[in-house]
């Protein structure tokens, strides 16, 4: 890990900062991410990765919204919900939309209060953003089963175009799935603070090695990730 | 570990610059949302859902996932990479303006 980097290393690093920095981090046989640690390296790889999933699924549902001679069915009102009588365009998706955000927004201060090692609020905002994530989770299950009921089907809807359903499943089926892991990796890491693992140097179970406090920022990694993806859904899917 | 806890340093921003962030965050959903809620159409509407989006997704990345504070080095290494991304929809754009020229032409002429 960290131990193992040589002090000249480090010091060259704070040397050079901006373009010139650019190319002699890349340069040959050396160290590429100089003050950044595996796990937030290989997480970050891991994110780029689940954007290339991503947006291979956002770009075959515009494909075959694109090149479909049905019309695709209105999404503002395919999600419209009737509140005492009003009619709201795209309602449980906006709420949902706020409630992703909120969680992020938690978890940026957790972070923030885990490199303070203030490990009760810490564990706190995380199980926070948990929760919401999770509420999150369960507003998707109530669309899912509205529409269910309503009669869409991936191969089918009573609208028009009938590959409306696949790439609405598919999508975000995808990406709720995403927030469930999400929410379990952010219970079992505020767990951990919460316990002081990464204050008394407890090892991991699986792992045996000891934690530090990073792992809050990597949690926040995938968390942020999951709610910059759901930003791209709630534009192409539901505003298109 | 010495690395870590001068990382540690470097990583403290006040909570506000967070909380500002947040705020926008809402403010911007908000008028994406408005978008729809007064069902503007066209080229107004793809301009302004867009724009909404590369904001939203621009502050998450910079400042929730802390991308303005690393070394570029890091920083070109994920945000290059999905630039060809924009490439491939084009291509896509392109083939399925084609299937549906396709279709328009073949089948619905027939039927």
């Amino acid at each position: 890990m960290n131990e193992v980097l040589p002090s000249a290393a480090h010091k060259e690093a704070a040397a050079s900062a901006g373009l010139p920095g650019l190319v002699s981090d890349w340069a040959s046989d050396r160290r590429a991410f100089k003050d950044v640690s595996w796990g937030k390296a290989m997480m970050w790889v891991f994110l780029l990765s689940d954007t290339f999933v991503f947006a291979t699924f956002l770009i075959s549902y515009m494909t075959a919204r694109m090149s479909t001679t049905i019309v695709w069915p209105n999404p503002s009102e395919v999600f419209a919900l009737e509140v005492a009588g009003h009619h709201f365009p795209l309602l449980l998706i906006a709420i949902m939309t706020f409630v992703l955000i909120s969680s992020s927004g938690m978890m940026a201060m957790a972070v923030h209060f885990g490199y303070r090692r203030d490990r009760r609020t810490t564990a706190i905002l995380m199980l926070l953003t948990a929760l919401l994530g999770a509420a999150f989770v369960g507003m998707q299950a109530f669309e899912w089963s509205k529409l269910i009921s309503e009669g869409v089907r991936p191969w089918g809807n009573p609208w028009g175009a009938e590959q409306f359903g696949a790439s609405f499943f598919m999508i975000t089926g995808f990406h709720g799935t995403h927030v469930t892991i999400g929410v379990i990796f952010l219970l079992i890491i505020a767990r951990k603070v919460w316990r002081g693992d990464f204050d008394d140097g407890r090892r991991g179970f699986f792992t045996s090695r000891r934690g530090h406090y990073e792992i809050v920022e990597i949690a926040g990694l995938y968390w942020h990730f999951v709610d910059l993806v759901w930003v791209f859904i709630f534009a192409l899917f539901y505003l298109w | 570990m010495a690395q870590a806890e001068a990382h540690t340093e470097a990583r403290q921003h006040p909570i506000r610059l967070y909380l500002v962030v947040w705020g926008w965050l809402f403010v911007l959903s908000a008028c994406s949302y408005l978008v729809d809620y007064f069902g503007l159409v066209g080229y107004l509407r793809w301009s302004l859902i867009l724009t909404f989006m590369m904001l939203k997704a621009g502050l998450i990345v910079a400042v929730f996932m802390h991308m303005a504070w690393e070394r570029l080095a890091l920083t070109y290494a994920i945000l290059v990479p999905p630039l060809v991304l924009l490439v491939f929809a084009g291509i896509m754009v392109f083939e399925s303006e084609h299937t549906l020229f396709t279709r328009v032409f073949y089948f619905a002429a027939g039927s």
